[in-house]
């Protein structure tokens, strides 16, 4: 029996999760959002389609990504044991890439060679461009032009695996303007254009369809620790920007009423100084509303006007979450906290010093509230952190936070 | 002269619009103007100027951050409109202050979503309707999603219009204009607004699909600024929104928008 009075299916034939999600978007695409949607549930219902995806996911991908257990840090800490599911050794150094596959496949299947995506931190740029190069189709990136400068390395990635970036001058030149630009190429272009939308977010089917293809990593996770530890975690650990890596990891979980599902938001420099991206714990910006086609926790100020936000970490820099989360939060099903940009740079060198991994700063955040929580819990109790991505993208902002010296 | 000033508001001025267009037998011709653009007086005597040359009706633009439907020339004007401080509440209170000036013609807000729920949907239809609007466009509320914002301007008689894109199947097409009030919007390009230089060659057929399913009036959209277009436009729809060309005049100040609509408005007689 269940505690949480959870119904069996989310999202509903609507795209509805409780009253979040839905379809806004302007008509010219809503033709599109069907045929997207009776597509994917074929191709899902489709063995070769599927087989497929998971022959590449093992093959190029490099799928299953080890657990790793932290043992000096967990030591350090004095409390639970910390386990991380590695998502930075998959193939181009994040998980964005088990859902840029899954739908540069369905791309493929729909027949559209031309595939474009939106990118904030430019992971899912990259993981995009590189299923783009692996399956041959025509792949056109979308980056706000103050990501384009603190992500160097990975717009000439992109370059490298021969997709065209195109920056994006309009409002904050982040990701919320990168989507924007996205959804008018998409409207422009339907015909031909596969949206390759990198996030849990966005009008349905795209949460279910992110959802489904990022739902690797709990299934994974959740078998490791039975096999390789002998029992669930206590709790699951993941950063939120809009959502994949955490729903990727929770909705293995969503049924063990006995593990904690902890979402981490970009607290920025603090939640009283409105510079933040934390949709679930300002209560005087973040509200629902409706932003890129989806309902959900979004900033924005008493006129409805999109808040510009800040983090440190590209990935988590948006102002709307994607609409499952802010399902489970209503029923308290999973949790939301936040990580500053200070607690996640030093949550990024002390796993760079304890582990020998550099994670992203996006995943520092998920690391920054283990290192907060592990301390309050006993030595038997188990963490999960869901490293969602590694750090070497990221060297630029470090060095330029907290100077070549380290 | 005195001429009877008109009692009529909502789905019934719109009617009535059409009919008058009718009349005369040409299409009915609806400026949009932002708010706010490039200032608030400014927007204001832009409007009263198109007013003044006989435009049949406006599609009052509520400017709002993240506009997905709009190309860069109503995207950079609603930015502009946005720095200059205007909310929602200062667009209705423009609606109300152009009626006390004698505009007359129907008026309908055209503005994304977000805001109308940050202010509450039925505050909003309810304030609209006192301002002395007469109907709302909403790019992003597609039917299905739009029950709360219908039952709202239905109790008041405001218009609520839907869109229809040259993508829209037959399925689609059966459902929105089953549902729009005022009139059906056909989206006459593939892409955001925007001044074009041509017309879609299958402009007639997307507007004979429609057709053959409604006899609501049929309003066409986006990519129109020029006469020749306009005159294009009203040989196959009932009537016809020009945006962005007129917008694109509004930085020169309200003559240069006056005579963009008046070469318009002739291009109909
Ligand atoms: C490594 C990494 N983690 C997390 C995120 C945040 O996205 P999401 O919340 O969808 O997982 C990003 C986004 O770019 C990322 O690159």
């Amino acid at each position: 029996m269940s505690d949480h009075s959870m119904p069996a299916q989310v999202p509903d034939a609507r795209g509805y999760y409780g009253e979040y999600g839905g379809r806004f978007v302007p008509e010219t695409l809503m033709p599109a959002l069907d045929e997207l949607t009776e597509s994917f549930q074929s191709a899902l219902a489709d063995p070769d389609f599927m087989g497929r995806y998971e022959h590449l996911q093992a093959t190029y991908v490099g799928r299953p990504t080890p657990i790793t257990y932290a043992a000096q840090l967990s030591k350090t800490l004095g409390g639970a044991q910390i386990y991380l599911k590695r998502e930075d050794l998959a193939h181009t150094g994040a998980h964005k890439i088990n859902n840029a596959l899954g739908q540069a496949l369905l791309a493929e299947r729909m027949g559209k060679r031309r595939v474009i995506a939106e990118t904030g931190a430019g992971q899912h740029g990259v993981a995009s461009a590189t299923a783009a190069a692996l399956l041959g189709l025509d792949c056109h990136v979308y980056m706000g032009s103050v990501d384009i400068a603190r992500q160097r390395p990975n717009v000439f990635r992109m370059k490298l695996l021969g997709a065209e970036v195109i920056p994006v001058e309009s409002g904050s030149k982040t990701l919320k303007d990168a989507i924007n630009e996205a959804i008018r190429d998409w409207v422009a272009n339907v015909e031909d254009t596969f949206y390759l939308l990198g996030s849990a977010l966005g009008p349905h089917p795209y949460p279910l369809i992110v959802r489904t293809f990022q739902s690797v990593i709990g299934i994974e996770a959740r078998q490791q620790m039975l096999d390789e530890v002998g029992q669930l975690p206590d709790v699951c650990i993941a950063c939120v920007g809009g959502g994949s890596n955490a729903i990727g990891l929770f909705h293995a979980f969503r049924d063990d009423d006995a593990v904690d599902l902890i979402g981490v938001e970009a607290g920025g420099l603090g939640i009283p100084s409105g510079e933040h991206a934390a949709r679930f714990a300002d209560p005087n910006l973040g509200r629902p509303g409706v932003l890129h086609g989806t309902r959900s926790f979004v900033l924005q100020d008493a006129d409805g006007q999109i808040r510009e936000t800040h983090s440190v970490s590209a990935g988590l820099d948006y102002a709307s979450v994607g609409p499952e989360h802010a399902y489970l939060r209503d029923m308290e099903r999973a949790f939301y906290t936040t990580a500053t940009d200070e607690e996640a740079l030093a949550a990024f060198q002390t796993l760079c010093r304890q582990e020998g991994i550099i994670p992203a700063l996006e995943s520092s955040h998920a690391v920054a509230e283990a290192i907060k929580r592990a301390p309050t819990m006993p030595k038997d109790a188990i963490i999960l952190v869901n490293l969602s991505g590694r750090g070497d993208k990221d060297l630029d902002t470090v060095i330029h936070e907290i100077g070549e010296d380290a | 002269m005195n001429e009877p000033v008109t009692t009529l508001q909502g789905t019934a001025a719109l009617a009535a619009m059409f009919e008058g267009a009718k009349a005369h037998d040409r299409a009915a011709f609806l400026p949009y103007f932002p708010i706010g653009y490039p200032t608030y007086d400014d927007s204001l005597a832009a409007i009263e100027a198109m007013a003044a040359e006989g435009v049949d009706g406006f599609e009052i633009g509520i400017p709002f951050s993240d506009p997905l439907a709009d190309g860069p020339t109503i995207q950079a004007a609603t930015q502009v409109a946005l720095e200059n401080g205007i909310t929602v509440r200062r667009c209705l209170e423009a609606v109300r202050t152009l009626r006390a000036r004698g505009v007359r013609q129907p008026m309908l807000l055209m503005g994304y979503l977000n805001p109308i729920l940050a202010y509450g949907v039925e505050a909003y239809v309810r304030d609209a309707h006192a301002a002395g609007a007469d109907g709302l466009i909403v790019p992003d509320l597609p039917p299905e999603e739009a029950a709360q914002v219908k039952s709202a301007c239905e109790k008041v008689g405001l218009a609520l219009v839907f869109l229809l894109a040259p993508t829209s199947t037959e399925a689609r097409i059966k459902l929105v204009t089953a549902q729009a009030t005022g009139f059906v919007y056909l989206v006459s390009v593939m892409g955001t607004t925007g001044a074009r230089d041509h017309l879609p060659e299958t402009l007639p057929g997307f507007v004979a699909r429609v057709r053959a399913q409604t006899d609501k009036p049929l309003v066409l959209g986006f990519g129109i600024g020029r006469p020749e277009q306009a005159r294009q436009a009203g040989e196959l729809v009932d009537g016809f929104i020009v945006g962005s060309a007129l917008v694109r005049e509004g930085a020169h100040g309200a003559e240069a928008v006056r005579a963009l609509a008046a070469s318009l408005r002739r291009a109909l007689d």
